[in-house]
């Protein structure tokens, strides 16, 4: 996508003129954002309108320039962006400029430098030789890095509307448990296989072979409702037949899984009849006792002590765990990262080339994690409390899909969409 | 150039003393003239020296280059006869009150022929108004004042097919219907919203019959004369003068 923005100014609203150019735009194929308007208080003041036009090729950006500017609109002239050393380490310039989870670039030397690692709420790190941006947490700012302050020479690009026909391609912000769900899940699915598909092919013939467009990994969050509800066999399936690759989470979702495994308990009570063990209470910190004795959770999986569920699909499957901590977690497990700056850091190594990505039953997990995602990447919002998938949705991503239902009723429904038969 | 189409100078000169004899003995105008200067046939149509307002005028920027001559004159005439003058201060067209015309409190400016729309932002400025461009469409209409001419008591004698559709939805948004006046297609191809309006006195060019109708019914008293050499040249009555006050 191409874009440019032009200034129109004068009497353009009583003339329609300011109609007229926008008509335009649209009428020779390409669309608009009007990025500023100061209207005039009185009748003689001008009316001051920016425009961004976008376009699907140089060439039609090009003609549609040449249409509008007649009518008097005139390309911003173009700037570097303004840049500022940090005055110390993990403190930025005043007038920092804070990021989009857009698509962003900005001017180096008349060039335009696309934001590497964009996320929402971060600070641009520049480096001049060789021209490079990346946007960066206020905590990892370094004495006299060059950060980008201002507004000037910096753009940033809307979010483009799916091609595709799923779900996903569609604006889904509503969020209610009143909406029927089985074909979101069923084109869930369906983008799962792709993306399994197409990691086949990465590994199989190179990276150069991926559908970078697709992703590669399917990220899951995950929140221990998943277990006391029932929905870990239905999950462990997922991720045994190489549907998962990434796996986000507490504490406490493995420890309940662990629990799962050692005592066939979920916070003491028996997963299967409901009942409650005696001295229940007491097994998911034995499970932790007996995790951080051993040293790992991959440890534990390794030498037979837990045997079955989440935990055990994911060391069996290799896949990318990141275990982060919260104020008075009980134990916590070996793995689990407890300065949350190391754990964001963590996350975010994890992030690049995941396709999809599925928040289930976690509300903070969820939120820290769809803020670290670039808009771009679809996520699918699944909570019995439809506060959590409004608040994801609410990101301004046109694929942001919340389900309010039960997690484990969720993941049995989309394993068994992909051939599950428990 | 055809040979019916050479201007005889003689018819020409005596179609100009009539027009002058009209505008001052007829429509009780008082004028003012410039002396003629060899080589500069164009700078007869005074209306595209520059705008006048208060005193005040901006010097035209001619589009084409055997015009542009013409400005060093003009901007003497003015400043000769006691007129502040300024520039645009920006590289857009105007041609004057060839494409600048208007009411009391709203004024309008043809564009896309001759003048840039980018000229009438810095104009309105200038002079503190409310300036709507409109948008020529038709090339037998360059300029504002072939098509478009606003009459004293507040109706506008035009031709509407000479606007794209939506400098005719600004019109109708800004002159009440009962205050348009339209000139019909031969007439208005025979200049006749190139009139130059005096109080109630209308001079235009002769052959216009229905649009001296229409300026009767709401109480003009037009005024034909002959200008066929002129307009051999795109001008007519309203071309050959500019209003100084």
């Amino acid at each position: 996508m191409e874009t440019e923005t032009v200034i129109l100014k004068g009497h353009i609203i009583d003339s329609l003129i300011f109609a007229k150019v926008l008509d335009i735009i649209l009428q020779v194929g390409g669309t608009f954002d009007i990025s500023d308007i100061e209207i005039g208080k009185a009748r003689e003041d001008p009316t001051i309108a920016k425009i961004s036009i976008q376009a699907e090729s140089p060439a039609l950006l090009e003609k549609i320039l040449q249409a509008v500017q007649p009518h008097g609109a005139v390309l911003v002239e173009l700037s570097d962006c303004v840049t500022e050393i940090a005055p110390q380490d993990g403190v930025l310039p005043d007038l920092f400029y804070a990021t989009p989870h857009l698509v962003t670039q900005v001017r180096l030397k008349d060039q335009w430098v696309n934001v590497e690692a964009i996320e929402m709420d971060l600070a641009i790190r520049v480096r001049f030789d060789p021209l490079q941006a990346i946007a960066i947490p206020m905590a990892t700012v370094k004495s006299g890095d060059f950060i980008v302050t201002g507004r000037n020479g910096i753009r940033v690009f809307p979010l483009e509307r799916p091609k595709g026909r799923d779900v996903f391609s569609f604006m889904e912000a509503q969020v209610s448990s009143e909406r029927p769900y089985k074909h979101v899940i069923a084109d869930i699915a369906k983008r799962m296989r792709l993306i399994r598909d197409n990691r086949q092919k990465t590994l199989s013939e190179g990276p150069e072979a991926a559908n970078r467009e697709l992703g590669t990994k399917v990220l899951l969050v995950g929140g221990p409702a998943i277990v006391h509800s029932g929905g870990r066999d239905a999950l462990s399936w997922l991720i045994d037949e190489g549907f998962i690759h990434v796996l986000f989470c507490g504490n406490a979702l493995p420890t309940h899984d662990m629990e799962a495994s050692l005592f066939g308990t979920s916070l003491g009570f028996g997963l299967t009849a409901g009942d409650i063990a005696p001295h229940g209470h007491e097994h998911h910190l034995r499970t932790i006792n007996k995790i951080r004795g051993l040293g790992s959770i991959k440890k534990a999986v390794e030498s037979g002590v837990i045997k079955d569920g989440i935990m055990a699909s994911c060391i069996r499957q290799n896949v990318d765990m990141v275990l982060a901590g919260s104020i008075r977690d009980d134990g916590p497990l070996p793995d689990v990262i407890t300065d949350s700056i190391k754990a964001q850091d963590a996350m975010r190594v994890a992030l690049p080339d995941v396709g999809l990505a599925l928040m289930v039953a976690t509300t903070l997990h969820a939120i820290a994690t769809g803020n670290c995602l670039p808009a771009k990447v679809p996520s699918v919002c699944v909570d019995i409390n439809p506060a959590v998938p409004t608040k994801l949705s609410d990101r301004g991503s046109f694929q942001a899909v919340g389900l309010v239902m039960d997690s484990s009723s969720f993941l049995k429904e989309l394993a068994r969409e992909l051939n599950w038969s428990g | 150039m055809r040979v019916s189409n050479a201007v005889d100078p003689e018819r020409s000169k005596a179609q100009w003393q009539n027009l002058i004899r009209t505008l001052e003995e007829d429509a009780g105008a008082e004028l003012k003239k410039m002396t003629p200067i060899k080589d500069l046939p164009d700078l007869v149509f005074t209306a595209n020296a520059g705008l006048v307002h208060d005193g005040l005028t901006v010097v035209s920027q001619f589009r084409q280059p055997e015009r542009q001559l013409e400005e060093k004159h003009f901007e003497q005439w003015f400043t000769k006869h006691g007129y502040l003058v300024t520039h645009l201060e920006e590289e857009s067209y105007f041609e004057g009150a060839g494409d600048l015309l208007g009411f009391a409190d709203v004024w309008f400016g043809g564009y896309r022929k001759r003048s840039d729309i980018g000229a009438y932002t810095v104009l309105a400025k200038i002079y503190d108004k409310v300036i709507l461009p409109l948008e020529l469409v038709n090339d037998k209409f360059y300029h504002l004042d072939t098509c478009f001419c606003p009459l004293s008591g507040g109706e506008l004698l035009y031709y509407p097919a000479a606007f794209d559709s939506y400098a005719q939805n600004t019109i109708n948004n800004q002159v009440k219907e009962h205050h348009q006046l339209i000139v019909p297609q031969v007439e208005a191809e025979r200049f006749a919203c190139n009139a130059v309006c005096v109080d109630r006195h209308v001079v235009l060019p002769a052959g216009c019959d229905r649009t001296m109708d229409l300026l009767k019914y709401h109480d003009y008293i037009p005024h034909p004369v002959e200008l066929s050499e002129f307009m051999k040249s795109g001008g007519s009555a309203k071309c050959l003068t500019l209003a100084l006050d």
